[in-house]
């Protein structure tokens, strides 16, 4: 093909989806980590301070003390995804692979519905739920004769951010399960078969033969989940508003990010400071990432189906 | 089947009933107490509506009291162009970088990918100063310019894994017959590419309906929210009256359900069918 004709061609079918990505997503980004070197005065002047914001987040008491609380509730929120999401996701995808099973469309159809739903609709119906106001969780646990458990798990500092990541697990474990799923159904029957003329069960064939094949997808999830945790907001947000309550309790990056940039009753908005929220946040990210690929990635056996 | 095996079926199902019922379960709740009066959401919140306790007073208040139709037009428009563009660009550039050998396209095809692990949403910041200076900032243009950049990492990658499965025999008969690359495109390959096309859909759609983060940056007015924010703010006026609140949140959740149940056979294909993995 000529030179010239392949350019056109180049042109006309990678222009715009290059254009539009690197406009509106690739350069913003850029822009926002090279803002984070700058700071505003009143007039609105930008100055060049170079790694001042950071010196700031990280050592002036007034922006690192909520800083590390964010991250620390970050972190929790996402080792609470890992522990009950994954397992759980795992469980339902052993159990939906069974060989034999019935309604199993039924049943993946009705379990990964809250994982369509809109955060927003998803926390407000939880909040609903757990409200003292309402009853409707304290009831059912009065039921069951366990009434005296029962608090406003969501209002008190020590449980409201465990209570929200638990909602979110409940959300989103249909994305596990489908990806674990998948993967299950993709091992070949013979090694199955092989297995069960050996003579194990299906619990002992899903412990020692089908969970160490579909382990790359499971690390797969945990990396998606690691990204979309340290991203999260919307949940926190439609649920304690952007203070975060009570007490910041259940502030994550995601709304401290929200606050620097805009602002809200305490504070007015800063951007150069929330690019430097954000500048952080695309590192921790980036971390997590390369982790996931020189560690995880690297060692995992690759079979071949 | 024996004894042992129909204890254990049984003991399966009643596990996978137990979670489908947490699952809908807070749902359900929901949507039902929405047609209730006031007294029954209190008292009796586990029932479903009967003749004396059945009342629409939420969703009256609902459509009187806010714009939800103008709502859900904003995010019907944004959903649908963002998808359609998504589609039509992700499309045309995965069929270029497959096809076409050029210096730069793995870099290129590397370019794409990073987007679909990087969230759009740190870059936040310089996106609403971009909107600012060019005017864009609370239009719906601006929310659709966004959604396509981060929509198109993904379909990319989706679609030239289908793109490459197609045929090689298809395109170059047709180069043969001397038919212009732009049409063997649109006329050969794109109708082809019409089971990927559904499973992008999906994954394009769900998030940009649900979004919350841009409209409530990029959006300032009325006349330009979306669903999910006006039900946000809608929510956070109204927390008082139970009535209008779980009408709200069941007019938010019904629609997505409806298309959840239409498109599920075709979503759990493309979940289970290893394009993403």
């Amino acid at each position: 093909m000529p030179r010239a004709k392949l350019a056109g061609l180049l042109l006309f079918f990678l222009g715009p989806a290059v254009a539009i990505y690197t406009l509106f997503s690739v350069y913003p980004l850029v822009a926002t980590m090279a803002l984070s070197t700058y700071t505003s005065d009143p007039s609105g002047a930008r100055h060049f301070v170079g790694l001042a914001n950071f010196e700031t987040l990280l050592g002036d008491a007034l922006w690192s003390k909520p800083f590390w609380n964010a991250l620390g509730n970050n972190l929790i929120f996402f080792a609470v995804h890992m522990c009950v999401q994954n397992p759980i996701g795992i469980a339902l995808a052993g159990l939906l692979s069974l060989p034999g099973l019935r309604l199993k469309s039924f049943y993946r159809t009705v379990m990964f519905l809250p994982t369509m739903l809109s955060v927003v609709i998803v926390g407000f119906s939880w909040n609903l739920i757990l409200s003292p106001l309402w009853g409707v969780a304290a009831g059912a646990l009065k039921a069951v004769g366990l009434g005296s458990l029962f608090a406003p798990w969501l209002g008190l500092e020590s449980s409201a951010l465990v209570t929200l990541s638990l909602i979110s697990v409940w959300q989103f474990v249909g994305i596990p399960m489908m990806l674990i799923y998948a993967a299950l159904l993709n091992i070949p029957q013979e090694l199955i078969d092989a297995a069960r003329v050996d003579g194990l069960g299906q619990f002992r064939i899903f412990l020692h033969i089908k969970l160490p094949l579909v382990l790359p997808t499971i690390s797969l999830v945990s990396v998606l989940t690691f990204v979309a945790n340290f991203n999260a907001f919307d949940l926190i947000y439609s649920i304690k508003g952007a203070l975060a309550g009570p007490n910041f309790a259940t502030d994550i990056l995601g709304t401290f990010f929200y606050r620097t940039f805009f602002g809200n009753q305490l504070q007015l908005g800063n951007p150069t400071m929330g690019a430097a929220v954000a500048t952080v946040m695309f590192f921790i990210i980036l971390l997590g990432l390369c982790l996931y690929l020189f560690l995880v990635q690297r060692r995992i056996r690759r079979y071949a189906f | 089947m024996t004894t042992d095996q129909r204890a254990r079926s049984i003991s399966v199902h009643l596990v996978l009933i137990a979670y489908s019922l947490l699952a809908v379960g807070p749902i359900l709740l929901v949507v039902m107490n929405s047609f209730k009066v006031r007294s029954a959401i209190f008292g009796s919140p586990l029932a479903p509506p009967d003749a004396s306790t059945f009342s629409l007073v939420g969703y009256e208040k609902v459509f009187r009291s806010s714009h939800i139709l103008m709502y859900y037009s904003n995010s019907l428009i944004v959903t649908l162009v963002s998808m359609a563009l998504v589609l039509l660009f992700g499309a045309m550039a995965a069929w270029a970088l497959t096809e076409y050998r050029f210096r730069g396209s793995t870099a290129l095809a590397l370019f794409l990918s990073i987007g679909i692990m990087v969230p759009i949403r740190l870059g936040s910041v310089e996106i609403l100063n971009m909107m600012r200076s060019t005017g864009l900032n609370d239009t719906l243009t601006a929310l659709i310019l966004v959604y396509v950049a981060q929509g198109l990492p993904m379909s990319i990658f989706i679609l030239s894994e289908f793109t490459q499965q197609i045929p090689k025999d298809l395109r170059d008969a047709a180069r043969c017959d001397g038919v212009p690359e732009t049409r063997i495109f649109f006329e050969v390959v794109a109708p082809l590419l019409r089971p990927a096309i559904a499973t992008v859909a999906v994954f394009t759609i769900v998030p940009i309906w649900n979004d919350l983060w841009f409209p409530l940056i990029l959006t300032s007015s009325d006349s330009t929210h979306t669903v999910t924010l006006g039900v946000q703010q809608f929510l956070g006026q109204y927390i008082t009256d139970w009535n209008s609140v779980l009408a709200a949140l069941s007019m938010a959740i019904l629609p997505v359900v409806v298309i959840y149940v239409i498109l599920s056979r075709q979503l759990i294909a493309g979940l289970t069918s290893g394009a993403v993995k």
